[in-house]
């Protein structure tokens, strides 16, 4: 049994193995498959000031090692989170982050405020990423000025650990990287979804409500590997990696590219036991490779 | 409704018999006792050796055999996943998770159900036969009316009258009443107190608006495009008098006073 804990800033996990917001509800959905309390940290869907309905239907398309989707944050709001599924989730024995999005840098103070007062939500992960809104979500992920006006605001009302989700869909991801670990970040997970666009053929038309959507899926691997190696020499604060990962190997990968811990998402969908697959994957190859530590392989790639 | 216990279980293949060019009924089995199913609820299979088939692809539950230990699933050939799925043999194994979601009512609390009448078209007959053979199961003989374009379209019909009358509609009067199934005479002919309905949208949406303008109450088993299955992913939702809600938990099946239907 190697050891598997690693720390996000104050935040210790008990394993690096997280899941990627919106991809496993509360984690009150997956009881029946796998132990809660086992995974190393449970990203809850994006949650805002005030509820949001979301896109329209279709919401999803299928593609090449993947899918797009635009759901666009539906989500009670953040007093329901407090007052209905909160107390729920405490029995489970999980550890729970609450992933913190909306529309201007003080909506996201005051939601990340509320969240602050939950005891037993260590640490938060501010979706500055989501392509699928309109107002806010992305807007503040792809510049320098944007991220930081978001990551300090949240910073003044939230004093436990803050992980910031990045875009992917950027020029220079290390940039904005640098900019909120400036702004007192402590962690940054990447990436969010790429943006695309589905076409349906037969209909003359898009696939999607919106149009677009973001990508996730084993198709965009390589890129979120690439970036998770060059935010990683980039910033000093430490990387969540995500994008694509199905498998114990796919998230040895993104440690060995510096990656402190790996966030699973789409491939919740397909196994919904992959998180406690991929935590002990990770350990069979550790012991088989001699590592008594997963911090032994954590950037270890030229 | 109480919650059943969702599972991730590698059947193996009993049979599989082609019922029409484009048409399989899988004969799906384990050696442990198959888990507690109802009628409307689903499975989420994984379509193994097919490379452009990422997700899962949701089926609903045909029947269970309890006698044989069998799940069986109607798989209508759309597309390159449930193509593969045709292409199994006896033998192989099937990855599915379920069940899944929530089905037909098959009690309605103080008042008994009495004349429950089940309208399919197409591939959204499956579902019907498990909900009929429950329905008898508890004492109440349902009426299936059974829509399709020709004759050669209608799947299964000796397994449904094992458990009820059989109506049925051909578009091309090849059997049966010639038209839709919202024209079948036995609509004027008989009182029913409960519809269940499945099949294409259109279809659904005529069965919906009979059932509204007469006063009878309807059920309807939605098949929104989905990803996870479980309520996770908040892909496949619909409108409804609770706001955007998942067809894949909330539903499959929804009474048509909770959907913003225009009927």
């Amino acid at each position: 049994m190697a050891t598997l804990n690693v720390n996000i800033g104050n935040l210790r996990l008990k394993n690096p193995v997280m899941t990627a917001s919106g991809t496993f509800g509360y984690g009150l959905e997956f009881q029946d498959f796998v132990p809660l309390d086992g995974i190393g940290g449970i990203i809850v869907k994006g949650t805002t000031l005030r509820p949001r309905e979301g896109n329209d239907y279709p919401r999803m398309a299928e593609t090449a090692s993947g899918m797009l989707n635009c759901v666009g944050l539906q989500n009670k709001g953040v007093d329901y989170f407090c007052e209905h599924i909160y107390p729920q989730l405490l029995p489970t024995g999980g550890t729970y982050i609450v992933n913190v999005s909306d529309s201007s840098p003080e909506d996201y103070a005051e939601c990340a405020a509320r969240v602050n007062a939950l005891e037993q939500i260590p640490a938060i992960e501010l979706n500055i990423s989501c392509p699928n809104v309109k107002d806010g979500g992305m807007a503040f992920g792809v510049t320098t000025k944007g991220a930081a006006s978001v990551v300090r605001a949240v910073r003044e009302r939230y004093n436990k650990t803050l992980i910031v989700k990045l875009s992917p869909n950027v020029t220079d991801i290390c940039e904005i990287a640098r900019a909120v670990e400036a702004e007192g970040a402590d962690s940054v997970s990447l990436i969010n979804t790429l943006m695309g666009m589905a076409v349906d053929i037969e209909k003359r038309r898009r696939v999607l409500s919106i149009g677009t959507g973001g990508l996730s899926g084993p198709a965009v691997k390589p890129v979120a590997l690439r970036m998770v190696y060059q935010v990683a020499r980039a910033v000093k604060i430490p990387v969540i990696g995500l994008g694509g990962i199905m498998t114990a190997e796919d998230a040895i990968e993104f440690l060995m590219c510096g990656a402190t811990a790996i966030e699973i998402g789409t491939a919740n969908f397909i196994d919904p036991a992959v998180t406690i697959k991929v935590r002990d994957g990770i350990n069979d190859w550790l012991d088989r490779h001699g590592c008594k530590s997963v911090q032994e392989i954590i950037g270890t790639i030229e | 409704m109480e919650e059943q216990k969702k599972y991730v279980l590698d059947l193996s293949v009993a049979g599989v018999e082609r019922l029409h060019e484009r048409y399989v009924l899988l004969r799906l089995t384990q050696k442990e006792q198959l888990p507690p199913m109802m009628p409307g609820q689903f499975v989420e299979v994984r379509v193994d050796r097919s490379p452009g088939t990422f997700l899962r692809r949701p089926i609903s539950i045909n029947f269970v055999d309890r006698q044989r230990n069998e799940l069986w699933l109607l798989v209508a050939m759309v597309g390159e996943g449930t193509r593969q799925l045709a292409c199994l043999k006896e033998g192989d194994v099937l990855n599915v998770v379920g069940p899944l979601g929530h089905g037909f009512t098959c009690q309605s609390g103080a008042t008994a159900l009495h004349d429950v009448l089940l309208v399919g078209g197409g591939v959204g007959v499956a579902p019907l036969l498990y909900q009929g053979a429950f329905l008898k199961s508890l004492g109440v003989k349902p009426t299936f009316l059974l829509g399709a374009r020709t004759s050669k379209d209608l799947l299964m019909l000796d397994e449904f009258r094992k458990y009820g009358e059989v109506y049925i509609t051909t578009e091309d009067g090849s059997e049966g009443e010639k038209g839709f199934v919202t024209q079948h005479t036995i609509l004027q002919k008989q009182r029913f107190d409960l519809i269940q309905t499945c099949g294409p949208t259109p279809m659904m949406r005529a069965v919906a608006r009979y059932a509204y303008q007469q006063g009878i109450d309807c059920e309807v088993s939605l098949e929104n495009m989905m990803a996870c299955g479980l309520g996770a992913c908040l892909c496949c939702v619909e409108k409804t008098t609770e706001g955007n809600l998942c067809v894949c938990k909330e539903g499959p099946v929804f009474n048509i006073k909770r959907l913003l239907w225009q009927l």
